[in-house]
């Protein structure tokens, strides 16, 4: 089982339009994984079920029993977070606020703060429209730790597509260059990086093959809007040269992404001309490269 | 005034917002934009100024004191990141773990583990014409956004008074970093699409928004494109639609090149105008 993680830096690029259409192309033999779980959307184009839904607990928040507090202030003192003011008259933790690290609880004389584990998100197994399965997740409002619900939906992804015998782990990759983005990628067999020839593209791209770069993993570039900015595709595909990372397809501009999104499809399932033959080539590209390794 | 520009999906324009509506305020008054989006930070490809003013930004690890430690395993008792480890005869510190509670550094009984600054970002800042603007970002490897986005808000704070417009180019999503960014905002412009990935997403923003009691106004980019769901949405929930930038391949072209888009495009121009009667409107400042 060979796992392919989609990333791109930057938003916007793409990313989650690709992915949905190497999913569609990998038929039954994949699993979905979507870890982009703060704005996840892959389930607009896949249609999930939601049969399988469970919660996520992460981290640690603290709380005052306001009966055994004695306002000594001193929890407040501990607290580099500012996440205990004073709301009338009483020490009150603001779970928004609150990195979970507990030091309030040790040091309050009256043992008044309990830490708990609080519900971060929810995660599910559902059945989608290519008649196999995918792993995806909602983090609730405001809370940290996306990047462990990643690392949760990337695991779930992985036993699924073992106990199933599939090939393929498709992850529909985070943004940034931090937390959530690390997670995406541990243990990836293939990266495939997702970029557009503008100023911020070529930016976040550099920025984010940084991180590829330090866990050694193996990638590979599709430049979408290739034909948008020549100057900018050129100095992607020096990047690219310099870097020794495969050019795996341009894709023309084309509002015909945005228009089979609008009806709930890949651009695959929508058109039957060169972006799809393109995206058909390189899905066998990657699969042959991906096998010898 | 503060004035933060989010959004829940990314690439849906908040930069180009930020970096035009800056600009266009910049004709008439003196503005200060910030790049919050310490991952990704964008906004400096489309203003190039002169660097003013460069510093390090820190955060707090504890580092170990092999001579002052008893080896009691205090730190890593109280530790709940798993940041500070006993291994052997060795305490290990994890710097991508910590997160600078001092917990370990002030229960240890011997002082071991004094709190030592490490670097994190870079902060800088540019002045060109009436605007100011300023950029951090995060060292790659470095996996928590939320502490050097706070040291920025501090740098802006400290700067500039409340009476300046500024400017706060959000980062995307609705998690810590996002929260970090906005709460302290007097508003909130959230930019969206008129697809259904850009409402998904502006829903969860508008969710956040609301969790932390913001005002907000929804402009919608790329107008023209896909369907009416976003406009049918933030009429059902109230929310004023500010502006909306038409699609025009000739705006992706210019952004591609890090070329503002108002000053070249009349009816580009025409929008932001509503954007910014829209802040003035809205303005806590003005309404004293």
């Amino acid at each position: 089982m060979k796992e392919i993680v989609v990333i791109s830096g930057k938003g916007g690029t793409g990313k989650t339009s690709i992915t949905a259409s190497f999913s569609i192309l990998g038929k039954e033999n994949i699993i979905v994984a979507d870890c982009d779980v703060d704005a996840a959307d892959m389930h607009i184009l896949m249609k999930p079920d939601y049969v399988n839904s469970q919660d996520f607990y992460s981290g640690k928040i603290a709380e005052i029993d306001q009966s055994k507090c004695i306002k000594c202030g001193k929890c407040q003192n501990v607290c580099r977070f500012d996440a205990i003011p004073i709301i009338e008259g009483e020490y009150v933790v603001q779970p928004i606020d609150c990195e979970g690290c507990g030091y309030c609880s040790l040091v309050c004389p009256r043992d008044a703060i309990t830490m708990y584990e609080p519900k971060v998100g929810q995660w599910y197994v559902s059945n989608i429209k290519t008649g196999t399965k995918m792993v995806h997740a909602k983090l609730g409002i405001g809370e940290d730790n996306s990047g462990k619900l990643v690392a949760k939906v990337k695991k779930e992804a992985k036993i699924l597509a073992e106990s199933e015998a599939k090939d393929f782990v498709i992850v529909d990759g985070s943004p940034g260059v931090g937390c959530p983005v690390v997670s995406s990628l541990s243990g990836a067999s293939f990266v495939i990086l997702v970029t557009e020839p503008s100023v911020s593209g070529v930016h976040d791209l550099k920025r984010v093959y940084e991180v590829v770069k330090k866990f050694g993993l193996t990638a590979g570039c599709i430049i979408n809007k290739a034909d948008i900015n020549s100057n900018k595709a050129t100095e992607i595909k020096e990047f690219l040269d310099e870097e020794g990372i495969e050019l795996l397809a341009e894709l023309p501009y084309d509002e015909n992404f945005t228009k089979a999104m609008t009806q709930g499809k890949s651009i695959v399932e929508f058109e039957d001309g060169k972006i799809k033959k393109i995206l058909e080539n390189t899905w066998e590209n990657i699969k042959t490269k991906v096998n010898k390794k | 005034m503060k004035i933060a520009i989010a959004s829940g999906k990314g690439g849906t324009g908040k930069t180009t917002v930020s970096t035009n509506l800056s600009a266009f305020l910049a004709e008439n008054q003196s503005v200060v934009l910030t790049d919050l989006d310490v991952e990704e930070p964008n906004s400096g490809l489309f203003l190039s100024g002169k660097l003013i003013h460069a510093e390090d930004k820190f955060k707090v690890i504890p580092e170990w004191k092999k001579e002052d430690c008893t080896l009691c395993g205090k730190c890593q008792e109280v530790c709940n990141f798993n940041a500070v480890m006993k291994l052997g005869k060795m305490i290990m510190v994890f710097p991508e773990l910590c997160h600078g509670c001092y917990a370990c550094s002030e229960l240890c009984p011997t002082n071991a583990l004094p709190m030592i600054p490490k670097k994190m970002g870079e902060l800088k800042h540019y002045k060109l014409s009436n605007i100011d603007f300023i950029e951090s970002k995060l060292i790659i490897g470095e996996e928590q956004a939320v502490p050097l986005i706070k040291q920025t808000i501090q740098y802006v704070d400290k700067n500039f008074s409340n009476d300046a417009i500024k400017i706060f180019d959000s980062p995307p999503g609705t998690s810590c970093p996002v929260i970090e960014a906005t709460k302290g905002a007097d508003l909130v412009l959230l930019v969206t699409e008129p697809t259904l990935f850009g409402l998904n997403d502006l829903k969860l923003a508008v969710e956040t928004m609301n969790i932390l009691n913001k005002k907000m106004g929804v402009i919608i980019n790329r107008f023209g494109l896909g369907d009416q769901n976003v406009e049918k949405y933030c009429k059902e929930n109230n929310i004023e639609i500010v502006a909306k930038i038409p699609n025009m391949r000739k705006i992706a072209e210019l952004y591609s090149s890090g070329k503002l888009i108002y000053s070249e495009i009349e009816e580009v121009k025409k929008e932001f105008e509503k954007i910014k009667d829209f802040i003035f409107k809205n303005n806590p400042e003005e309404s004293k």
